[in-house]
């Protein structure tokens, strides 16, 4: 399991959250092979195997790198298979976004290190990938809950290096938000005062809870 | 996790000399600034209690950003009441940015109270260097995207002087974003790239300032 792998337990704060962990990875191995662990149950065991994005700014950051995840599958899984008429110029966006999300994610597993969440598992049933609209509006979606989500995250950063890292991000963010808008033929949810979107993580997880396979909570986020 | 902050390094090369603790700037202010609704409207209310207990830098920020909106402000309103510069293609996309940076406008000056600057007078043609700026959409556009770009960049480096600060940083990074929008539309009205890699750049006030400068007569 990688989430052992990467989770060395020498991280003070971090011990306890990588202590569940392994305590939910081997409760994943007991069910799969049948392993007697006493004092585990196996509705628990189900429970543990989700992952929990922690707390501070490691939890933030942790968020960040989950929600580049998706993003940095989604698009890889679009040029993998492109919708039928794309165009050259669409294509050559969409390659570009694919390529910022994976520096993204790139940037926050580096950051993080060994206390970054494992590898979460994508769902995208819901996208039709050989649909324009289908795929457009997924990515709309994406880009604008991700621009809300550094935006409403952005308070809860301690550090002021690390907001200015997640600016650099957010910015970039936005404007692949307003260039799949533009293909689209709107501009964005952008309100009257002129102003963006600022969403808590407690309010982003279920909106992003149906693409990502893996359980993922913020018990200790906003 | 500091291993790789040299990253972070790189985006910002005067970030690291800034303030340690931001939370003892707004230490004063926190219950005030705690007390600041979601709303814009409610932010406005409040402002003028709230603003005398914010501390001197947190105003020259927020002043920093009003007059780079009156800037953009001036510049969108003028532009589109001058007949046949802007084509009918972009005019949608430039009265809604007009409108955003009205709204800024208005929001910053709501949240400062009687500490607002003036507007200062505009010279758009940067002292004779974009001379047809309100005659030839081309150039109207080129320094609309420059600003736009300059405004991201603008607040991206004022964003870490407002860790600590709840609902203001808040409404600063809700404005953020909502300039990057606008980069990146008027990029692509001018058929360039509506970014320039995966990562945006910060300007530091003195960077931004030499850029803004010689739009600013006085």
């Amino acid at each position: 399991m990688t989430s052992i792998d990467r989770n060395k337990p020498n991280h003070g704060s971090n011990s306890r959250r990588s202590i569940l962990k392994w305590a939910g990875a081997t409760a994943v191995a007991a069910v799969a092979f049948g392993v007697d662990v006493p004092g585990l149950r196996l509705s628990r065991a189900f429970a543990q195997a989700g992952v929990d994005l922690g707390a501070g700014d490691l939890g933030i950051l942790n968020y960040a790198y989950a929600l580049e995840q998706l993003e940095a599958a989604f698009y890889t899984q679009v040029l993998a298979s492109p919708y039928g008429g794309m165009t050259r110029g669409e294509r050559s966006l969409l390659q570009d976004i694919k390529a910022h999300e994976i520096a993204h994610r790139t940037f926050f597993a580096r950051t993080l290190g060994g206390n970054r969440i494992p590898d979460l598992t994508p769902n995208f049933s819901a996208v039709d990938f050989s649909s324009k609209a289908s795929v457009l509006g997924t990515a709309a979606t994406f880009e604008d809950l991700g621009v809300a989500a550094y935006n409403g995250g952005g308070a809860a950063i301690q550090s002021p290096k690390i907001l200015a890292a997640a600016g650099s991000i957010v910015s970039v963010e936005a404007r692949h938000a307003a260039t799949i808008h533009a293909i689209l033929g709107d501009f964005g949810p952008v309100d009257q005062n002129g102003l963006d979107q600022a969403l808590l993580p407690s309010q982003v997880l279920p909106m992003a809870a149906p693409f990502i396979a893996t359980p993922v909570t913020a018990s200790q986020l906003p | 996790m500091s291993h790789d902050i040299a990253i972070l390094d790189g985006i910002d090369p005067d970030l690291s000399n800034r303030l340690t603790n931001r939370r003892d700037l707004f230490a004063g202010a926190a219950v005030k600034l705690g007390a600041l609704a979601t709303a814009p409207l409610m932010l406005a209310a409040v402002s003028s209690q709230a603003f005398a207990q914010v501390p001197q830098q947190v105003a020259d920020i927020l002043n920093f950003a009003l007059t780079l909106e009156y800037l953009e402000d001036e510049f969108y309103r003028t532009a589109l009441a001058q007949g046949g510069l802007i084509p009918d293609y972009a005019g949608g996309t430039f009265q809604t940015i007009s409108q955003h940076e009205t709204a800024h406008v208005a929001l910053l000056q709501s949240v400062l109270g009687g500490a607002a600057v003036a507007k200062p007078q505009f010279d758009f043609t940067a002292r004779g260097k974009y001379r047809d700026v309100f005659t030839n959409f081309k150039t109207f556009a080129a320094v609309s995207q420059a600003l736009e770009d300059t405004g991201v960049a603008a607040y991206k480096g004022q964003a870490p002087n407002l860790v600590g600060g709840g609902k203001l940083l808040t409404t600063a990074l809700e404005i953020h974003s909502v300039e990057a929008r606008h980069a990146a539309s008027v990029r692509l009205l001018r058929k360039q790239k509506p970014w320039t890699g995966a990562f945006d750049k910060p300007l530091s006030k003195a960077q931004v300032l030499a850029i803004a400068g010689p739009f600013i007569a006085g």
